[in-house]
């Protein structure tokens, strides 16, 4: 228990640590650009009293140190900067843009979990069989597949020639399904593939033949006995998994028209309002590490093993 | 870790290649032809549009249809691997190089190094590729340069987390602590029998990342941050092709295709490589 206890502090201390190099690198990015710090945060804005108000938020007449450990207090605070396109708190506009892009993100993720874990369970092992080389073929087509091209093809074949779907925009859930599975198949691809070698490795084990010694189906075997070794190394990719499905929330909210995080951040792209991007950035760093070190601790408490080692 | 892998042992230098490297690598000699000499596969130019023949589904004379404005998608499918491949290319050489170094540097030196160039990749990969590369280009501004850079940069943690394990791995082997025992300089050891070893790995890893690299990138240039309008880009030709969806699905199809299938070759001929040379990645 005290090791468990050393090993949990451990993980929590590195994620902290990870929190505050990324927050550094921010820092230092926004300090190293060429040009003066006003003209990076103002973009191409000028208006009376903008660069003042950048200077002074930012502390730009005190030394750098004070600056810094202003930077850090204020993201501490949960003070993500003011965005002086919009004339308004960063954290204020993403607050608002916030449920459309969980809504989509969650239920990619969700899809995308179910999908591989039906897939990879009921095609492991069967490579030299057609059915786990087309599932094999299947997965590495969509991992190749960009999300924008895949959401177009959907768009073609649902939308414009069976008008299951709408087009775009975000009322009700019938307008959720397009952008979800657009965004969910190609993270399948991958976490499939993995699953499936972990699946894979857990079938050649000998508790797998003691199994099959009693006469268990192969189906029961692989739901009920091999599944939750097999999803252990999945884990380790959750941290993968939100990054990616954050990322690619940007380019599927573009493609179908939907607001949120997204288009938020697009926008603060091309209109060069750095407080913006900087704080998706960051809070999308925030809850990656979060929730890869809370993974890393629930792993502790999945599986003994890790425990004593 | 999984002893038990049915596929290595079989992968000998005389097993036959498998039918889909086999095809993977015909596409990707066509597509580099179409690449060095476009007028070998197409005789129109990609920015020279035909007002008569606007958004033509595809026909005998033009194969793959037209576009809004009449200009041969084939054409512009076949000019914009130019522009694709490239983009993908330069921005895999920025990660490798930074990953090279910084993973040399992890995997051969003391310990301390190790943790810190570890935590560098762990800061690295904890902002999302795609955000991160967003951030790049707020702060450098839109264009091929850049968008090369800003996909690099995001993508330096994956192959510096390689080449650090590749690295330890080269660092104890055998024939490493025999050349030490022989007495050779660091140097001459890390030269001669360090560096060889774990450059080996790297057009494995190049082979199967460059796929991630080429959808990063047209995605950037999808999202309008690189290549302008007329370039001939897969990014920027579905990003013209959505508009006009609803009426054609070519002008969109055939780039996406383009895109998918490349990247794909990349990936079968790189999991190829990496089972017959026993990379890890």
């Amino acid at each position: 228990m005290r090791e468990l206890r050393r090993k949990i502090a451990t993980r929590l201390l590195t994620g902290l640590l990870v929190l505050w190099l990324a927050a550094t690198v921010a820092f230092i990015a926004i300090h190293a650009l060429p040009g003066r710090i006003e003209d990076v945060l103002a973009g191409d804005l000028s208006y009376p009293g903008l660069r003042e108000a950048i200077a002074a938020q930012w502390g730009l007449n005190h030394s750098l140190q004070w600056q810094y450990g202003q930077f850090l207090l204020r993201l501490a605070h949960g003070d993500l900067g003011t965005s002086f396109v919009m004339q308004q708190p960063v954290l204020d506009v993403l607050r608002s843009q916030l449920a459309p892009t969980m809504q989509l993100a969650v239920s990619a993720g969700v899809l995308a979990l179910g999908l591989a874990i039906v897939v990879a369970t009921v095609t492991a092992g069967s490579e030299s069989r057609w059915s786990g080389r087309i599932a094999s073929f299947v997965e590495i087509t969509f991992t190749s597949t960009p999300v924008f091209w895949l959401g177009m093809l959907l768009l073609v074949a649902f939308s414009f020639e069976l008008r299951l779907f709408p087009v775009s925009g975000a009322n009700g859930w019938r307008a959720l399904v397009l952008p979800a599975v657009t965004l969910a198949l190609p993270t399948t691809g991958v976490l499939s593939q993995v699953m499936r070698e972990s699946i894979e490795a857990a079938l050649s084990k000998p508790f797998v033949t003691t199994i099959r010694a009693r006469g268990v189906s192969e189906l029961v075997l692989r739901a009920r006995h091999v599944l939750r070794h097999a999803l252990l190394p999945v884990v380790t990719l959750g941290g993968w998994l939100i990054g990616s499905l954050l990322g690619g929330a940007v380019i599927t909210e573009k493609m179908f028209g939907r607001p949120g995080i997204g288009s938020v951040t697009l926008t603060a792209v091309t209109s060069q309002d750095v407080p913006v991007v900087l704080a998706v950035v960051l809070l999308a760093a925030f809850v990656h590490v979060v929730m890869s070190t809370l993974l890393d601790i629930a792993y502790l408490f999945i599986d003994p093993r890790l425990r004593s080692q | 870790m999984s002893t038990v892998d049915r596929s290595v042992p079989t992968a000998g230098v005389h097993s036959p290649l498998p039918v889909g490297v086999l095809l993977a690598a015909a596409f990707l000699i066509v597509l580099l032809v179409g690449m060095g000499f476009p007028r070998l596969v197409t005789p129109f130019d990609p920015l020279v549009s035909d007002v008569a023949a606007t958004l033509q589904p595809p026909n005998a004379q033009h194969w793959l249809g037209t576009d809004r404005i009449g200009r041969d998608v084939l054409s512009r499918v076949v000019y914009g691997a130019r522009y694709s491949l490239l983009i993908g290319l330069a921005s895999m050489i920025v990660s490798l190089a930074i990953g090279l170094a910084v993973g040399l540097f992890a995997g051969l030196s003391n310990r301390f190094a190790d943790e810190a160039a570890s935590r560098v990749f762990d800061v690295l990969s904890a902002f999302p590729p795609t955000l991160l590369s967003l951030l790049i280009v707020t702060s450098l501004g839109q264009g091929i340069v850049n968008i090369a850079i800003a996909v690099g940069i995001a993508g330096i943690p994956k192959f510096g987390r390689v080449l650090r394990s590749q690295a330890l791995v080269v660092r104890r082997a055998d024939y490493v602590t025999h050349a030490v025992s022989f007495g050779l300089s660091r140097t001459r050891i890390f030269l001669r029998h360090v560096l060889p070893n774990v450059l080996v790995a790297v057009p494995v890893i190049a082979t199967i990342d460059i796929g991630s690299a080429i959808i990063a990138v047209s995605g950037l240039s999808f999202l309008g941050l690189g290549p302008q309008p007329p370039t001939p880009e897969w990014g920027v030709m579905l990003a013209e092709g959505r508009d006009v969806l609803r009426v054609a699905w070519w002008p969109s199809v055939f780039p996406g295709l383009a895109i998918t299938v490349t990247v794909l070759s990349f990936a079968v001929i790189g999991r190829f490589l990496q089972r017959k040379f026993e990379v890890r990645a």
